[in-house]
């Protein structure tokens, strides 16, 4: 089972996340030159003008309106992007694999980061059901993707801690850690990869007309 | 129960009727194609994109005007229309439709303010547009905004102006601008000229005086300029907002090939937002242009052209103290927020902006097709709009500088509804209050 877990299933969450990546942004060639106003508005100057704004903390009029929300969800974001790379448990796993790595940060960093990761869950979670502006646009799957997220950094930090029964806890890390991958081009966890697409028509919308949009 | 107040039932006949149509397999179908043939690319990367965050709520002037009940966040309303339209395939009765057509006619002015505040950028408003584009197909449009729309598809003008009648009007404001002015004259169908001053219909309808101000400012700056004696002077389209694009396409088409049959080095055009969005961006794009064949220049910049290159001179400042409303069309549309302020800085003494402003300045709650909607929806539009009274009362001016004429009436019922005591004036009217008439163009 571990053996499983650990070679073919994380080749196929990977073939999942690119190919299913890939996929999702080819599908949209076709679609994106049927709605004609899209490619004759792009501008690589307005768009990258918009994702600078909207990539630095409180860089946006909306972003200093919610200061502390602001600041949760970039801590939650950049960890929970960095924090799997730089953990030495995965670097030399990757090592053992293709044979070179790239360098690790301290046990203490990943762990601070991982606990950021689930505290940040937890918070939004908790606004999904405390804010009634967002309970009324809440539906289960919001709360069940948050847990696929979540689920990977809950293990991997049990697992490292040693809670319960270590193999199976790793097990479970690596399957949850697969699942949240495949799940990214799949579900609204795609805006990991559309990200960039909105914002560079939006930031190109504004732009074209003189105006800011941050 | 809800802890939010529940609006007043509204008899609109229009929708009723048109309710009282619709088959099941008609919403469908109607569903099924502006889904799958008139859209494409956005509306799928937008429904995939949203991640329900609700960051969205705070930049509605009707959610926050109604103490931020849920149901009035742009993500509730797209929720409310198009989710339920998505997922069930269209597949949805026609009561249904009923509460779609009041959320994406009467509830959202497609103002895009929360495009600025939607961390993706999601063009919330393009969304909502989608939904007043089915309610059209199905025939479920307020009465008074499909009543100018009708207009439009007639006359291709949106106030059932007859062409006699518009020349009568111009003539009959020719001749109110003489007896101010020695000389001044709107010049019809002069091929050639500098500029086409076009308007929107309400100004020979019900603003005929606005005609005549743009007289005197013409003469006073020495400005080579027409209006056209024949349709196409319409630059409004209200068919924009009530999801008839084939019906827009028709009034911009004409309004254009009427500059080019002028041969005019660019169009002038009166203080208005929508007709603005309309002529240089919605028009064209429909039509499968990519720009508009000449160059449009807004009021606001006309003015701060002609103020700036000294061709108008003020005499002596206006007093009273003002605010201004950034119309969403033209500040947050084409980036006006500052030459409007160099405008009304140079006319007015007193100037006290609104917060927030700029493009983060609230909607009218007017534009967009709402004030079309007409009577029955009055209440719930001032209802919606009261962060724009606490905006105004703020300021403490007298008078609100609209440059916008949906911004203008609408502001100004907001004034009354919330007994404010001010006014909305647009530029103009103080414009050809404080500008220098030469001694020998006195009449």
């Amino acid at each position: 089972m571990y053996e499983f877990v650990r070679g073919p299933l994380v080749w196929l969450a990977f073939a999942a996340l690119i190919g299913g990546g890939v996929w999702r942004l080819v599908a949209l060639i076709g679609p994106t030159r049927k709605d004609k106003v899209i490619l004759p508005y792009l501008h690589p100057g307005y768009a990258v003008r918009s994702l600078t704004h909207w990539l630095v903390p409180y860089n946006t009029v909306n972003m200093r309106l919610r200061p502390l929300f602001t600041m949760v969800s970039f801590l939650f974001h950049i960890c929970l992007l960095v924090s799997p790379l730089f953990l030495a448990a995965h670097t030399e796993v990757f090592a053992a694999t293709f044979g070179f790595a790239w360098g690790s940060w301290p046990g203490a960093w990943a762990d601070w980061m991982t606990v950021i990761v689930i505290a940040g869950g937890v918070f939004f979670a908790l606004r999904r059901i405390a804010d009634p502006t967002v309970r009324y646009v809440t539906r289960w799957t919001d709360f069940a993707l948050l847990a696929v997220v979540i689920a990977p950094f809950v293990t991997g930090l049990l697992a490292h801690l040693q809670v319960g029964p270590y193999r199976l806890m790793l097990t479970l890390h690596i399957v949850t850690g697969c699942i949240w991958l495949a799940a990214i081009p799949w579900t609204r966890l795609v805006h990991m990869i559309f990200f960039p697409l909105t914002r560079a028509y939006m930031g190109s919308e504004f732009g074209f007309r003189n105006a800011r949009d941050w | 129960m809800s802890l939010y107040p529940v609006n007043k039932p509204v008899t609109d006949v229009a929708i009723d009727t048109g309710i009282a149509r619709l088959t099941t397999e008609q919403i469908e179908r109607t569903v099924q194609r502006v889904l799958t043939k008139e859209c494409s690319a956005r509306l799928q990367v937008f429904l995939d994109t949203c991640v329900h965050c609700g960051l969205c709520a705070e930049a509605c002037h009707s959610y926050l005007s109604r103490d931020k009940d849920p149901r009035y966040a742009p993500v509730a309303k797209v929720k409310d229309t198009l989710w339920e339209l998505v997922e069930r395939k269209g597949r949805v009765e026609p009561e249904s439709i009923r509460r779609m057509a009041e959320i994406a006619f009467v509830e959202c002015g497609v103002c895009r303010r929360c495009s600025m505040y939607c961390p993706f950028g999601i063009d919330i408003a393009y969304l909502i547009m989608t939904v007043r584009r089915i309610c059209n197909l199905l025939g479920v449009v307020p009465q008074y905004l499909q009543d100018t729309t009708n207009s439009h598809a007639v006359t291709l003008n949106q106030m059932w102006v007859h062409e006699d009648e518009w020349i009568d009007t111009v003539q009959w404001q020719e001749d109110e601008a003489i007896t101010e002015v020695t000389a001044a004259r709107i010049p019809l169908e002069k091929e050639g000229a500098d500029v086409m001053y076009s308007v929107i219909a309400p100004e020979p309808k019900i603003l005929a005086q606005l005609i005549n101000n743009m007289a005197l400012i013409m003469r006073v700056a020495g400005i080579d300029w027409t209006m056209p004696a024949t349709d196409g002077w319409d630059n409004s389209n209200m068919a924009m907002y009530s999801g008839d694009f084939e019906v827009m396409g028709r009034v911009e088409k004409l309004h254009w090939e009427t500059a080019q049959r002028l041969k005019v080095k660019r169009v002038v055009m009166g203080e208005c937002g929508h007709a603005f969005r309309g002529a240089v961006y919605d028009g064209p794009r429909w039509l499968a242009w990519r720009q508009a064949p000449v160059t449009m220049v807004h009021a606001i910049d006309f003015y701060y052209e002609l103020i700036k290159s000294g061709r108008i001179k003020i005499k002596q400042k206006y007093e009273p103290p003002v605010t201004l409303q950034d119309p969403c069309n033209t500040v947050r549309g084409m980036g006006l927020g500052k030459k409007v302020r160099y405008v009304v800085g140079a006319m007015c003494e007193n100037f006290a902006d609104m917060q927030p402003n700029y493009e983060h300045n609230y909607c009218c709650n007017a534009g967009g097709g709402l004030i079309n909607c007409g009577p029955p929806w009055k209440h719930s539009r001032m209802l919606s709009n009261r962060v724009k009274a606490e905006q105004l009362a703020a300021t403490g001016a007298e008078i609100c500088i609209t440059p916008c004429h949906n911004c203008h009436s609408g502001i100004e019922d907001v004034i009354g509804f919330y007994d404010l005591g001010m006014h909305t004036k647009f530029i103009s009217e103080i414009l050809v209050e404080c500008m220098e008439i030469p001694e020998a163009m006195k009449a």
